[in-house]
């Protein structure tokens, strides 16, 4: 089938509409990507493995995608079981739990970080029982995990649920007829059904995650190799206006979210064949 | 096995489900739930099957009593009317399902769950299709698969919930036949709700007949719809025409009219109730009904329909037999006199409504 091979509609303007979306692509999403890499192109090797070469650099980098995965994975098992909660059971209160779910979307990310730094740090309303029990998350990884724990929840509860709300009921029933056993329906029913849609809320969080700044800041500390997160060395070489190696940073974070997509993308292509072709 | 219901009840919020029903179900039986939807033919299905909870009343298998028993261990076959095939599996793992979650010790190896799937997909007569996703097929495709899903399990009952209420006309006539073919060869006791009475009459052993979470009537296709216990169930199984009169010793009495009629008791307002190919039509007044003047003639196919219009506004239904509305030569206008060559009196006022 042709890219242009269009149904009659009863909107015109195909060709404007596509001309446009594709010129605005262009110019929101691909044009600053080729910029930075234009820039990174411009320093040269030697300048690019220099600024990599940095163990600083490398353990951010390390520790944002790391991060990020914790967060994402925490994410997909709680976030599935507050979106089952949401969608299969009715109890009073359950609007304004369903609103509170967003609140990580609106929330600025600042006052997430304030308001999170606030109750772990050692003196504050959660972190002083957590301190004599040896557990410090303020200024540590485990701060910025609970960050982005707390950034990502959404995307998992809001991409799960529609699917969750598609599910029938008779599946639960017709596998229980059969003799399966809760714990047979869950994992031989349910779960394959929702993987896709689990793993692309987990991809979601996990690259909201990776990129997070304003909520992490705060909490993490940023004790250089032990909690700075990777844009936040990007802030700080522009600071000091190594814009080249900013952009190497950047080129590098871009790289491997690419590669983290693709993989996802793979793997989910590879779950919807596998269940169920043509839907 | 037998299943029996006892005294089953099941209300949702002001809404009576079932109200006290008791029913029996023989071993090796087909037996059709017939009713209009919000009658509790469903409620009482699920309750066999234990999908839902009764509010009070037991549910028993061969005697012994299973109403606190799960679901997953009274051994019952359910269809169900969307056929909830897991879509994320093929054919042969939606059948093979119910084999491969048992447990470890009593569950087959991998060869026989094979053979066994195969064969039962040969029953169905969809062993070519083994391989494909339930997308892939036609709904009549995905109901027989349905089918042999739920009897992989060798269940001691199948309990079917508007098996055929998806499909389109075709489908469903050549789909009950070849149930009713399939229980002949497994006679499994089978129970299968429905609200066409069409498929119910032909498809099965015993009809029960059902309103308001009652049972109306219970028995055999050919009594129900011959002698049909109540107006409910004269109303439920077909086109019917009613005439309103007095019953006397004997003798229903309609405006002019006087009709002979036996073993019913005097009642000062009753109705009769004729089937419209129960009726003749006659240019003399003896022994009629009514009368009316034809006002249409729809002489498609092998039964002529005759529309009267009586004095009172009201309508009259005939069927006749194309032979011998040639030999009446009717023509619209006509004033003809309708006969019963059957009919059914019950006490007026009466509640039947559909």
């Amino acid at each position: 089938m042709s890219l242009l091979n269009r149904q009659y509609s009863m909107l015109p303007g195909f060709r404007l509409a596509f001309g446009v979306s594709l010129f605005w692509l262009g110019l929101i999403v691909l044009l600053p990507f080729a910029a930075l890499i234009v820039s990174t192109a411009g320093m040269g090797w030697g300048a690019f493995a220099h600024t990599l070469a940095d163990g600083r650099v490398l353990a951010s980098i390390r520790l944002s995608f790391a991060t990020s995965l914790c967060a994402a994975l925490i994410n997909s098992a709680f976030g599935l079981l507050v979106a089952w909660v949401l969608v299969r059971y009715s109890f009073p209160g359950r609007r304004l739990f369903d609103a509170m779910i967003d609140l990580p979307f609106a929330l600025p990310t600042a006052v997430a970080g304030i308001a999170l730094t606030g109750l772990y740090a050692p003196s504050g309303l959660i972190g002083q029982w957590l301190e004599p029990l040896g557990l410090k998350v303020a200024f540590t990884p485990l701060g910025i995990v609970v960050a982005l724990t707390f950034i990502g929840l959404p995307f998992v509860v809001r991409t799960v649920e529609p699917v969750l709300q598609g599910l029938e009921k008779e599946w639960e029933e017709a596998a229980s007829c059969l003799g399966a056993s809760r714990w047979q329906i869950a994992r031989r029913v349910l779960l394959p059904t929702l993987l896709p849609s689990l793993l692309t809320g987990a991809a979601l969080a996990f690259a909201r995650g990776a990129g997070e700044y304003g909520s992490v800041i705060f909490i993490a500390g940023n004790i250089p190799r032990v909690s700075e997160i990777a844009p936040l060395i990007i802030v700080a070489k522009l600071d000091q206006y190594d814009l080249h190696g900013a952009t190497a940073v950047a080129v590098v974070m871009l790289a491997i979210s690419f590669v983290c997509l693709l993989l996802i993308n793979a793997l989910q292509w590879r779950v919807a064949r596998r269940h169920g072709v043509g839907r | 096995m037998s299943i029996e219901v006892r005294q089953l009840s099941k209300r949702f919020g002001d809404f009576v489900a079932l109200d006290r029903v008791d029913l029996s179900v023989d071993h090796g039986e087909l037996l059709a739930l017939l009713g209009p939807s919000g009658c509790g033919k469903t409620t009482l299905l699920r309750m066999i099957a234990g999908l839902d909870r009764p509010d009070a009343g037991q549910v028993l298998f061969s005697g012994e009593d299973a109403t606190a028993r799960h679901v997953s261990e009274r051994q019952v076959g359910f269809v169900f009317q969307h056929y909830a095939l897991f879509r994320h599996m093929t054919v042969f793992d939606n059948v093979a399902f119910g084999l491969s979650v048992k447990p470890r010790a009593t569950r087959p190896g991998k060869a026989e769950i094979r053979e066994r799937v195969m064969s039962l997909l040969k029953l169905v007569q969809l062993d070519w299709l083994a391989n494909a996703y339930p997308a892939q097929l036609s709904g009549g495709q995905r109901q027989r698969v349905a089918l042999a899903r739920s009897l992989a399990v060798e269940p001691k009952v199948l309990l079917l919930d508007e098996p055929f209420g998806a499909l389109d006309a075709k489908v469903r006539k050549d789909l009950r036949r070849w149930l009713r073919d399939l229980h002949d060869q497994i006679h499994l006791t089978s129970v299968f709700v429905t609200h066409d009475q069409e498929e119910a009459l032909e498809v099965s052993d015993r009809v029960v007949v059902m309103n308001h979470g009652r049972i109306e009537q219970v028995g055999a296709p050919d009594d129900i719809y011959e002698s049909p216990a109540s107006p409910f169930v004269t109303h439920f199984l077909g086109d019917v025409n009613l005439f309103h009169g007095r019953v006397e010793s004997g003798r229903l009495t309609i405006g002019p009219f006087a009709h002979a009629v036996n073993g019913v008791d005097d009642a000062e307002r009753a109705v009769a109730y004729v089937r419209p190919h129960d009726l003749d039509i006659s240019r003399l007044a003896d022994g009629a009904l009514a009368a009316g003047r034809v006002a249409h003639i729809h002489a498609v196919g092998p039964l002529v329909r005759l529309e009267l219009q009586r004095d009172d506004g009201a309508a009259i239904e005939v069927a006749l037999a194309k032979e011998r509305y040639r030999e009446l030569g009717i023509a619209p206008g006509d004033l003809v006199y309708v006969k019963p060559r059957k009919l059914a009196v019950f006490p007026d006022g009466q509640d039947y409504v559909i």
